[in-house]
C-alpha cells in the first residue's frame, strides 16, 4: 500500500484545459469516484484500483513544465473521478502550489462529510467547480446513488467560509432538466453567497464507449443529447428569476450564467 | 548624402552609408495602443477587389487552375510592358506581366521545368526559346546534372534526399527591398560601384574575379530596374518622396526580383515599420489621412496576392497549391527594449478584415514577450478569425540575429541585407533509420541505395545495434546531402544568379547552407519502441526488412516525456555535428530545418513502414509536430515537447502546426483571445520557436472538402505556410483533418 500523503492515485493528465476553470487549466484527472452516475462521462475513472500512481514531486514537477502557461491568468484544476477521495494529496500538492502563486480549483460533486481534511484542503482552493448533480433529493439518488444532502451542505459550507464557486448543473432532457427542478436550483442558489458563475453543461454520449469497453450496460441509452434550445430554455428559467430577485438581492447581479 | 525627400527626417549613420536600421531605429515610432484606430475598406479598394476576385474566379476554372502563360518572353527584370488590373484605380502598380495573374517564364533554372509546366496547362513553349536553352545558353538545372555523382543520384531518386532546388530556382533569399525607397536605384548603384572597387586587387584569384562579375551583374540588375520602372511612369533613380512612392519603390524592388526569379520561397522581408515612418510623415504633414495610409497597405497588400509562378501539377502537389511565401515579418522588440510593433503592423494584418483572408503574403508576428497587449489581442484575434497568421520567437531569435531580421520562407530567419541562405531542402530521416537496418538497400524497390552496409538480421531489433547502423548511416546521408547542396549552389551561383535581390545586400554576407530533416517524429517514436518495447522485424524472402511487429507500449514522441523527446534532441544535434564534417560551397554555415510544408505527404507516400507502427506510405508528422494521433496529454505536452529541441542546432527554424477547434481554445471570444496569447507567451518562453496557429471544426473542413465553392478564401495554415484549403489534394485535406485536431470532450 502506498502512503495516500505522497501517493495520488491519477487516470490522465490534460496539459491544455479552457473549460474547467479560468484561463489555460492544467488539468489533472483523479482515478477513483464513489458515485455511480448513470451519464458519468468519465466512466473508465470510477475504479479506485485502476489507474497509476504518481508521486505528490512528480505530479508538481509536471505541473511546473506548464507554469509559463498556466501562470497567472489559468491554473490548475483536479477532476475525476472525484479528486476529495485523495484529500490527504491534494492537500500537500497545493500547499506547494499556493507557494508558487498557481491557481487551485477543484471539480467535484461535493458529495462529502466534511471532515478536518477537506476543511484544509478547501482552505487551499481558490475555486470549486460544483456539480450538483440534482436539486431533489429522491430524483438524486436513482440518478447517482446518493441523495443530495450531503453537495447541498457542501455548498453552504463554501458560502460560509467565502470560497468562490461556480456551479454546475449537466442538463440531461427529462431527467435533470424540469422546470420546478430548475426553479428550485435557482432558489437554492440564491441563498449562497459566493456563486460566481452557473453553468449547464449540456448531456452528451460521447462517453458511453468508455461503459462498453468495461463490459458494462449504459442505461441511457433512450436519452436524447441535450441541444443548444435545452441549454438556452434552462438558462431563460433561470433569468426570469433573477430580475425579479435581483430587487431582493443586490449580490446576485454578479453571476455569470453560462 | 542630403536629399529634400529626406526632410523631416533624424539623421544618423544612415546618410553616411546604407543602413536601413539605422533610419528605422532613428526615426520609427512604437505604438502601444489598441486597434481602434484603424480604418475599414475604401469603395476604391472595394472596386477593385472586386475586379480581383473576379479575375481569381476565371482562374480557378483555367485548365490547372492556371489563367494564362505568356510563353513567349523569356522574363527578365524589363522583360514586359506595363501591366495593370484597373490602371484608375491602382494605387500601387505593376505585375509581372502585361496582364494581371498571366504567368511568365522563367527558364534559367531549368528549361524542361518551364516546358512540363506549360504542356500541363495547354501550352507550348515558344519553339525560339526553346531553341535558345536547348541549343545555347545552359541552365542551373544542366549544370547540376553535369556534375551530379552516381551515389548522389541513387540518394536523389530513391527520396533518400528530397525536393532538392535542382531543375527549379532556390528562392529563400530576401533583398532589401527598403533600400530602393530610402535611397533610390543610383545611390546604390554608386555603393556598388565602390565596392567594385575594393575588389580591384592584387591577388586577383579565383574568388576576387567571381565577386566582380557578380557585383557587375547586380550593378546591371539595378539599371534593369530603373527602366522597369519607367515603363510604370516611375523615376526611381532617386530616393521616395513620401508614403506611397516608398510603398511604391518598394514593391517595384519585390517585383524586379520575382521578374527575374522563380524562387521556391519569394519573401519580402520586413517592411511594414519601415514604411510606417514615411506613413507618419505623411500624416503628420497632413497630406495623408488614415483610410488613404489603409488604402495603400490594402493596395500593396493585393499585388502581393496576385504574385503567380508557373510551376508543375507536382511541383503542386509536394507544396500544396500555388506557394510563393511571401513572408512579411511584423512587430518584435528591438535591442534598446522599445517595441518595433507600430501603427503599420497593425494595417498590414488588418487587409485580413479589409480583403479578408488570404495565405499570401504570409503573414508572420515575431512574437516577444514584450510585445504591446493591444498588438498581442489584434493578431490572436485575427489568427482566431482568419488562420492566416504565423508566429516566430522573437525573444529567441534577436539573440543572434538581432532586430533586423526577417523570415524567408516559412521559418528560415535571417538579416535583412547581411544574410542569405543557400537553401537545401531535406534528407528523409526515417528512411535513414529504415536503410540503417538493410544495409542500404531501399525498403521499397530493394535497390542497394547506398554502399553496402551490414543489415541488421535479429528478429528482434537491439536498440545499440540499431543506434550504431543508425551513425554510420547518418555519415553517408550527411556526406551525399552536402555533396549534392555545393553542386547545386555552384550551379545556381553560376546559371541562375539572382542580381537583383544579391545587389540589395551589402558586398561581405553571411551564407548558410540550410540543410534540413523530415520525419524526425518517426525515427524517435522508432528508437523508443525499439528501446522500451520490443519490435520484431518481418522480412521478405530476400531478407528485405519490410514491416515491424511492437509488442507492449513505448512512450511516444509529443508528450512532453524526457525519456522519448531526448532521443529527437540527440538526433537533431547528432545531424547537425555530422553535416558539420563537411566543406560547404562558399564556406557557408551549416544550419538545419525541422520544416516540411505539407511534403510530409509526400515523403511519407516514399518511405516504407517504419518500427513505431507507422505503415508504409502513411504521412509523416509536418515538421517537428508529432506523428497524428500520438499525442494524449493535450496541446501544451507537445508544444513542451518540440520546444526542447534546440535552436542552437537548428538555426533555420523548427515549425509547429498547431490546430484547434474554436470551442477548445475558449468559451467566448475574449477567453479565446487570451488563451491564445497566455498559451503563445508560454510557448516561446519554453523557446519554442515557430507556431502556426489554425482555429477551425472539423465539420467546417469537410463541408470544405465537399462543398469547395462556398469556401473560396479558406485559409489553413499548414508548417510555416497557409494554404488555401480548396486548392490541396484530397489527400492532403485528409492529412490536415486527420492531424490532431486538439478535440477536447
Amino acid at each position: 500500500m502506498k502512503d495516500l500523503n505522497y501517493y495520488a492515485k491519477i487516470h490522465s493528465i490534460e496539459s491544455f484545459g479552457t473549460v474547467d476553470g479560468p484561463g489555460i487549466r492544467f488539468v489533472i484527472f483523479m482515478q477513483g469516484c464513489h458515485l455511480r452516475c448513470k451519464y458519468c462521462h468519465n466512466r473508465d475513472t470510477l475504479d479506485i484500483n485502476a489507474g497509476t500512481y504518481k508521486s505528490l514531486d512528480e505530479i508538481f514537477n509536471k505541473i511546473m513544465k506548464y507554469k509559463n502557461y498556466i501562470y497567472p491568468n489559468g491554473g490548475v484544476t483536479v477532476t475525476g473521478g472525484e479528486p476529495l477521495i485523495q484529500s490527504k494529496l491534494l492537500i500537500s500538492l497545493f500547499k506547494k502550489l499556493k507557494e508558487e502563486n498557481i491557481h487551485t480549483c477543484i471539480d467535484t460533486s461535493g458529495m462529502f462529510q466534511l471532515t478536518e481534511d477537506i476543511k484544509e484542503l478547501l482552505s487551499l482552493t481558490d475555486l470549486v467547480l460544483l456539480d450538483i448533480k440534482h436539486i431533489d433529493p429522491v430524483k438524486c439518488k436513482a440518478l447517482v446513488g446518493f441523495s443530495n444532502e450531503l453537495e447541498l451542505n457542501f455548498a453552504k459550507y463554501l458560502s460560509n467560509n467565502n470560497i468562490p464557486m461556480w456551479i454546475r448543473q449537466v442538463l440531461i432532457p427529462t431527467l435533470t432538466d424540469e422546470k420546478q427542478d430548475l426553479i428550485k436550483l435557482k432558489d437554492f442558489i440564491n441563498t449562497l453567497k459566493t456563486v460566481e458563475k452557473v453553468e449547464f453543461l449540456p448531456y452528451h454520449n460521447m462517453g458511453k464507449y468508455k461503459w462498453e469497453e468495461l463490459g458494462l450496460k449504459y442505461e441511457l441509452d433512450n436519452i436524447p443529447v441535450a441541444t443548444q434550445e435545452d441549454v438556452d430554455r434552462a438558462k431563460k428559467i433561470f433569468r426570469r428569476g433573477r430580475s425579479f430577485l435581483k430587487k431582493l438581492f443586490n449580490c446576485l447581479s454578479s453571476i455569470t450564467l453560462e | 548624402m542630403d536629399f529634400k525627400q529626406w526632410n523631416g527626417f533624424k539623421t544618423g549613420e544612415w546618410n553616411q552609408e546604407i543602413n536601413v536600421r539605422d533610419f528605422i531605429q532613428k526615426n520609427y515610432t512604437p505604438y502601444v495602443g489598441d486597434s481602434s484606430f484603424l480604418a475599414g475598406i475604401t469603395p476604391k479598394t472595394q472596386k477593385l477587389w472586386n475586379e480581383v476576385l473576379e479575375l481569381y474566379k476565371k482562374e480557378k476554372e483555367s485548365v490547372g487552375g492556371v489563367l494564362d502563360i505568356d510563353n513567349k518572353t523569356i522574363s527578365t527584370i524589363c522583360s514586359h510592358e506595363a501591366g495593370y488590373i484597373d490602371k484608375d484605380l491602382e494605387e500601387i502598380v505593376g505585375l509581372q506581366t502585361d496582364k494581371p495573374l498571366k504567368r511568365a517564364i522563367i527558364p534559367f533554372g531549368g528549361i524542361r521545368i518551364v516546358e512540363k509546366s506549360c504542356e500541363a496547362y495547354g501550352k507550348k513553349v515558344d519553339d525560339k526559346v526553346e531553341e535558345i536553352f536547348h541549343k545555347y545558353r545552359k541552365t542551373h538545372n544542366d549544370g547540376v546534372f553535369d556534375v551530379y555523382t552516381p551515389d548522389i543520384r541513387a540518394a536523389r531518386s530513391s527520396h533518400l534526399i528530397t525536393g532538392l532546388p535542382d531543375g527549379y530556382g532556390r528562392g529563400r533569399i530576401i533583398g532589401d527591398y527598403r533600400r530602393v525607397a530610402l535611397y533610390g536605384v543610383d545611390i546604390l548603384i554608386e555603393e556598388k560601384k565602390k565596392d567594385l572597387d575594393i575588389l580591384n586587387t592584387d591577388v586577383f584569384n579565383q574568388e576576387v574575379i567571381r565577386e566582380r562579375e557578380e557585383i557587375s551583374e547586380q550593378i546591371k540588375a539595378l539599371a534593369e530596374l530603373k527602366v522597369m520602372a519607367s515603363k510604370y511612369g516611375f523615376d526611381i533613380s532617386i530616393p521616395a518622396k513620401n508614403a506611397k512612392e516608398a510603398i511604391q519603390w518598394l514593391y517595384f524592388g519585390y517585383l524586379g526580383s520575382i521578374k527575374e526569379q522563380n524562387g521556391a520561397a519569394m519573401s519580402i522581408g520586413r517592411n511594414t515599420t519601415f514604411l510606417d515612418i514615411y506613413i507618419e510623415r505623411d500624416i503628420k504633414n497632413g497630406i495623408l489621412t488614415e483610410e488613404q495610409a489603409q488604402e495603400l497597405m490594402d493596395h500593396f497588400v493585393m499585388k502581393l496576392r496576385m504574385v503567380r509562378f508557373l510551376r508543375t501539377p507536382e511541383y503542386n502537389e509536394l507544396f500544396s497549391g500555388d506557394p510563393i511565401w511571401v513572408t512579411e515579418s511584423i512587430g518584435g522588440q528591438g535591442i534598446d527594449g522599445r517595441t518595433l510593433v507600430t501603427k503599420n503592423s497593425f494595417r498590414i494584418l488588418h487587409t485580413l478584415e479589409n480583403l479578408g483572408p488570404a495565405p499570401e503574403p504570409n503573414l508572420t508576428v515575431l512574437w516577444s514577450a514584450n510585445l504591446p497587449e493591444g498588438f498581442k489581442k489584434y493578431t490572436t484575434g485575427l489568427s482566431i478569425k482568419t488562420s492566416s497568421i504565423q508566429y516566430e520567437n522573437d525573444d529567441l531569435m534577436r539573440i543572434s540575429l538581432g532586430d533586423d531580421y526577417g523570415i524567408a520562407c516559412c521559418v528560415s530567419p535571417m538579416k535583412i541585407g547581411k544574410q542569405m541562405q543557400f537553401f537545401g531542402a531535406r534528407a528523409n530521416l526515417a528512411k535513414t533509420l529504415l536503410y540503417a537496418i538493410n544495409g542500404g538497400r531501399d525498403e521499397i524497390s530493394g535497390k542497394q541505395v547506398t554502399p553496402k552496409f551490414s543489415p541488421i538480421t535479429s528478429e528482434y531489433l537491439d536498440y545499440d545495434e540499431v543506434m550504431e547502423k543508425l551513425d554510420q548511416m547518418m555519415t553517408y546521408v550527411a556526406k551525399i546531402y552536402i555533396k549534392a547542396l555545393n553542386a547545386i549552389h555552384y550551379m545556381h551561383d553560376k546559371y541562375c544568379y539572382e542580381a537583383l535581390e544579391m545587389a540589395l545586400h551589402d558586398k561581405d554576407i553571411i551564407r548558410t547552407m540550410a540543410c534540413g530533416i523530415a520525419g524526425l517524429s518517426v525515427v524517435a517514436d522508432s528508437l523508443s519502441a525499439i528501446k522500451y518495447a520490443k519490435v520484431k522485424v518481418i522480412r521478405d524472402e530476400t531478407g528485405l526488412a519490410v514491416d515491424y511487429k511492437i509488442e507492449g507500449d513505448f512512450p511516444k514522441y509529443g508528450n512532453d516525456d524526457d525519456s522519448v523527446d531526448q532521443i529527437a534532441v540527440e538526433i537533431v544535434k547528432k545531424f547537425i555535428r555530422k553535416l558539420r564534417k563537411y566543406e560547404t560551397y562558399r564556406n557557408s554555415k551549416h544550419t538545419l530545418s525541422i520544416l516540411t510544408i505539407t511534403s510530409n505527404v509526400v515523403y511519407g507516400k516514399n518511405t516504407g513502414s517504419t518500427p513505431d507502427g507507422r505503415k508504409a506510405g502513411a504521412p509523416f508528422g509536418p515538421g517537428a509536430n508529432p506523428l497524428h494521433g500520438r499525442d494524449t496529454n493535450g496541446a501544451l505536452a507537445v508544444m513542451n515537447t518540440i520546444a526542447k529541441l534546440p535552436f542552437d542546432s537548428a538555426e533555420d527554424g523548427i515549425s509547429y502546426t498547431f490546430s484547434i477547434t474554436p470551442n477548445t481554445l475558449g468559451k467566448d471570444e475574449n477567453m479565446r483571445i487570451s488563451n491564445l496569447v497566455n498559451m503563445l507567451d508560454g510557448y516561446f518562453a519554453q523557446t519554442g520557436h515557430h507556431i502556426n496557429v489554425n482555429v477551425f471544426d472539423r465539420s467546417l473542413l469537410e463541408d470544405a472538402m465537399n462543398h469547395p465553392e462556398k469556401y473560396p478564401q479558406l485559409t489553413i495554415r499548414v508548417s510555416g505556410y497557409a494554404v488555401n484549403f480548396t486548392k490541396l489534394t484530397r489527400e492532403q485535406q485528409l492529412d490536415v483533418i486527420n492531424r490532431t485536431i486538439h478535440e477536447k470532450i
